[in-house]
C-alpha cells in the first residue's frame, strides 16, 4: 500500500466515470486527461478502467509501505522524483517500502495520473470510486491516508518481477505535449448565434482564464454574440460542451460537468482533443477548427487503436534485466513511437 | 419527426420542440422506453429532459448514422410502449421554521400565505427532469397565480429538501445549495439517499402532489 503524505488541493481518485445516473443529475467524473490516465493504467496491464489518483498542480508526495509495489504515472509535464532522484515525467517505477514519490508541476500541463498495479481500493459509489467531492461521493485523498491496491491475481504474463527496481519511462506520442488546435463539433445550439460569433470561434484565438476547475474552464476571449437570445429550455450536456451564457463567454464543460443547463452550446469538444484543453493552463491559448462527427469519430477510433498497443517502456539511467526488457518489447519495436497520427498534428 | 442534433460524437439530441409541454415530454419519455426496450448495444445512457432526450453512444459501437436510423425506426413504429407514470405524495411543511421564505413569496405576488400554500397543494405536478446537481428534480407547472420572477440577489444556502419556486416551475432540491428561487417549504423525503438502495425514489415522468405537514411532524 501508499500512504499519501502530501497531497496539493484538487487531488482526487477517477476511474473511467460514474455512468447511468446522468438521467437523476448525477454528473459523470472520470479523468480530466482520459488518454493519460488509461496510458497509466495500461502500462500496469491494469484494466483501463482501474481508479487511479489524479494529481493537480498542488502535485503530491506518497510513501510506498508494507510492500513493494509497481506504479505508473502519466500526464502533463510534471516534476516526479523517487527520494529525491529526479525520473520521467511518464515511467513504471517499483517502489520498495520506506521509499517516498513525490510530484509537483513542472513545465506543462494540469494534471497528472498516479496509477497502481490493481487499481486503488478506495470505495465504490454508484458504480464507481470516482471521487465527486460536491456530493460526498468516493473519497477526497489527504495526508495520512493509506491506499491499496484491488489485489489481482498474479497471471503468467505478467512482466514484471516485484524486485526489479529500474525505471522505465512510457513513451507515447499520445503524451506529448501539443499546442494545436482543438476540433469542434458544431450543434446543439449553434443556431443562437450570430454568424459573426461562429466566426469568431474558429477565427480567434482563446485562453484559459484562471476561473476553471474540474467542473468547466472558462475561456478569456471574444464575446459570442447570440441572436435568439440565450435562455433556452434546459436540455443535456456532453462532456466538452461549450456553453454560452448571456455575457457571452465561452465555458468549456468538463468532467465534473452539471449533467443539464438551460443556456445554448455553441458547439463540443470532441472527445480526441478533450485532454488537450484539460491540459491547457491559465492563460495559454486555445485555438478551435471545425469537425465534423465522422472525423471526430474516426480521431476517436485513432487513439483506441494507438492506446490498445502494448505500451512502449524504455529503461532509464541503469541498467534492466534482460526479461524485463523483452518483455516490454522493447526488442521487437512494436510501438513507433515517431508515428504522431492520432493526434492528429 | 423531431430533430437529430449534433452534442459531439458521443452524444445526439433528439428534440421534439422548443418549449415545456406536457405533450412534449410524452414523446420523450415514449422514446426513452423505446430505446431502453430495444438495449441497442454502443447506447451508454439516456437523459430526457423537458423537450428533448439526450443519448449518449460509444462510437466504437455505434455511429450516428447507424443510431439516427435505429431511433427513427422506433419513432415510427405504432406499438409504442405504454407511458404509466408512478403517482407521488411529497410531504411538505409549510410552517416555521421549514418555510423561511413564504412571506417573502406571499408578499412579491400580492397574496396571503395561506392562498399561496391552497394553490401550491392543490395542483398536480409532473416530474420533468433532473438536472444540475444529483437528485435535484425540476417539477412543472406552477399554478399562473403563483408564478414569480427570480430574486434580485442570491438567498443563503438552502437545505437538502427545500422546495422551490421560480418562474412556472418548482424544484425538489435533492442537496444544499445556493439559489435565486423561493423556498415555499421543505420535505423530510429525500430523493436521493445513497444509502437507500435504490437511491432515487422517484422517475421522470412521475406524477407529484403536496400534501402538507405540521412541523412537529417533520421528520
Amino acid at each position: 500500500m501508499i500512504r499519501i503524505l502530501n497531497a496539493g488541493p484538487g487531488t482526487t481518485i477517477q476511474d473511467r466515470g460514474r455512468f447511468g445516473y446522468l438521467r437523476y443529475g448525477v454528473v459523470e467524473s472520470g479523468p480530466m486527461d482520459w488518454i493519460a490516465y488509461e496510458l497509466a493504467n495500461r502500462a500496469l496491464e491494469n484494466p483501463p478502467s482501474a481508479a487511479a489518483l489524479e494529481i493537480a498542480l498542488g502535485g503530491i508526495e506518497i510513501v510506498c509501505e508494507e510492500r513493494a509495489e509497481r506504479v505508473a504515472f502519466a500526464g502533463g509535464g510534471f516534476a516526479w522524483e523517487r527520494d529525491g532522484k529526479r525520473l520521467p515525467s511518464a515511467a513504471v517505477v517499483t517502489l520498495a517500502p520506506g521509499e517516498r514519490l513525490r510530484a509537483a508541476s513542472g513545465t506543462w500541463g494540469m494534471w497528472t495520473y498516479l496509477a497502481i498495479e490493481g487499481g486503488f481500493d478506495a470505495p465504490v459509489v454508484l458504480g464507481s470510486r470516482s471521487t465527486y467531492a460536491r456530493c460526498d461521493m468516493g473519497m477526497v485523498p489527504r495526508a495520512g491516508d493509506a491506499l491499496s491496491a484491488v489485489p489481482r491475481l498474479r497471471v503468467a504474463s505478467q512482466r514484471y518481477a516485484r524486485d526489479d527496481t529500474g525505471v522505465c519511462a512510457i513513451a507515447s506520442s499520445l503524451l506529448a505535449r501539443s499546442e494545436r488546435t482543438i476540433r469542434v463539433v458544431l450543434g446543439p445550439q449553434d443556431d443562437y448565434f450570430t454568424d459573426e460569433a461562429l466566426g469568431m470561434l474558429f477565427g480567434e484565438s482563446f485562453a484559459v482564464s484562471p476561473r476553471f476547475d474540474r467542473m468547466g474552464y472558462w475561456l478569456d476571449g471574444p464575446q459570442l454574440a447570440h441572436k435568439n437570445g440565450f435562455d433556452i429550455v434546459s436540455d443535456g450536456i456532453p462532456r466538452g460542451a461549450m456553453q454560452v451564457p448571456g455575457n457571452g463567454r465561452v465555458l468549456v464543460l468538463m468532467a465534473d460537468h452539471q449533467s443539464t443547463g438551460g443556456y445554448p452550446k455553441i458547439g463540443t469538444v470532441i472527445r480526441a482533443d478533450f485532454g488537450l484543453v484539460a491540459q491547457r493552463r491559465p492563460g495559454e491559448a486555445l485555438r478551435f477548427a471545425l469537425s465534423g462527427v465522422d472525423e471526430a469519430r474516426a480521431a476517436l477510433l485513432a487513439i483506441y487503436d494507438e492506446l490498445e498497443k502494448p505500451v512502449a517502456l524504455e529503461p532509464v539511467g541503469a541498467p534492466v534485466r534482460s526479461e524485463l526488457l523483452f518483455a516490454s518489447n522493447l526488442i521487437g519495436g512494436i510501438v513507433d513511437v515517431s508515428d504522431d497520427s492520432a493526434r492528429g498534428s | 419527426m423531431p430533430e437529430f442534433l449534433n452534442a459531439g460524437e458521443t452524444a445526439l439530441v433528439v428534440e421534439f420542440g422548443k418549449t415545456v409541454d406536457p405533450r412534449l415530454h410524452d414523446e420523450v419519455l415514449a422514446l426513452d422506453a423505446a430505446l431502453a426496450a430495444a438495449s441497442v448495444d454502443g447506447v451508454v445512457e439516456t437523459v430526457p429532459t423537458y423537450r428533448s432526450l439526450m443519448v449518449h453512444y460509444d462510437p466504437r459501437k455505434l455511429d450516428r448514422e447507424a443510431l439516427a436510423e435505429r431511433i427513427e425506426t422506433l419513432l415510427e413504429r405504432s406499438d409504442k410502449p405504454a407511458l404509466t407514470p408512478a403517482k407521488r405524495s411529497v410531504p411538505v411543511c409549510y410552517e416555521p421554521p421549514y418555510a423561511e421564505d413564504l412571506p417573502a413569496l406571499a408578499q412579491a405576488l400580492g397574496i396571503d400565505e395561506a392562498r399561496v400554500v391552497a394553490l401550491f397543494g392543490a395542483a398536480t405536478y409532473r416530474l420533468y427532469m433532473y438536472g444540475f446537481l444529483p437528485g435535484f428534480a425540476y417539477l412543472g407547472k406552477l399554478p399562473k397565480e403563483l408564478e414569480i420572477p427570480r430574486r434580485a440577489t442570491p438567498r443563503p444556502p438552502v437545505p437538502p429538501g427545500a422546495i422551490l419556486v421560480v418562474g412556472e416551475q418548482v424544484v425538489i432540491a435533492g442537496v444544499a445549495m445556493q439559489t435565486g428561487w423561493y423556498m415555499i417549504g421543505r420535505t423530510p423525503l429525500r430523493l436521493f439517499d445513497l444509502e437507500r438502495d435504490p437511491p432515487f425514489s422517484f422517475a421522470v415522468g412521475d406524477e407529484v402532489t403536496f400534501e402538507p405537514i405540521a412541523a412537529a411532524d417533520f421528520a
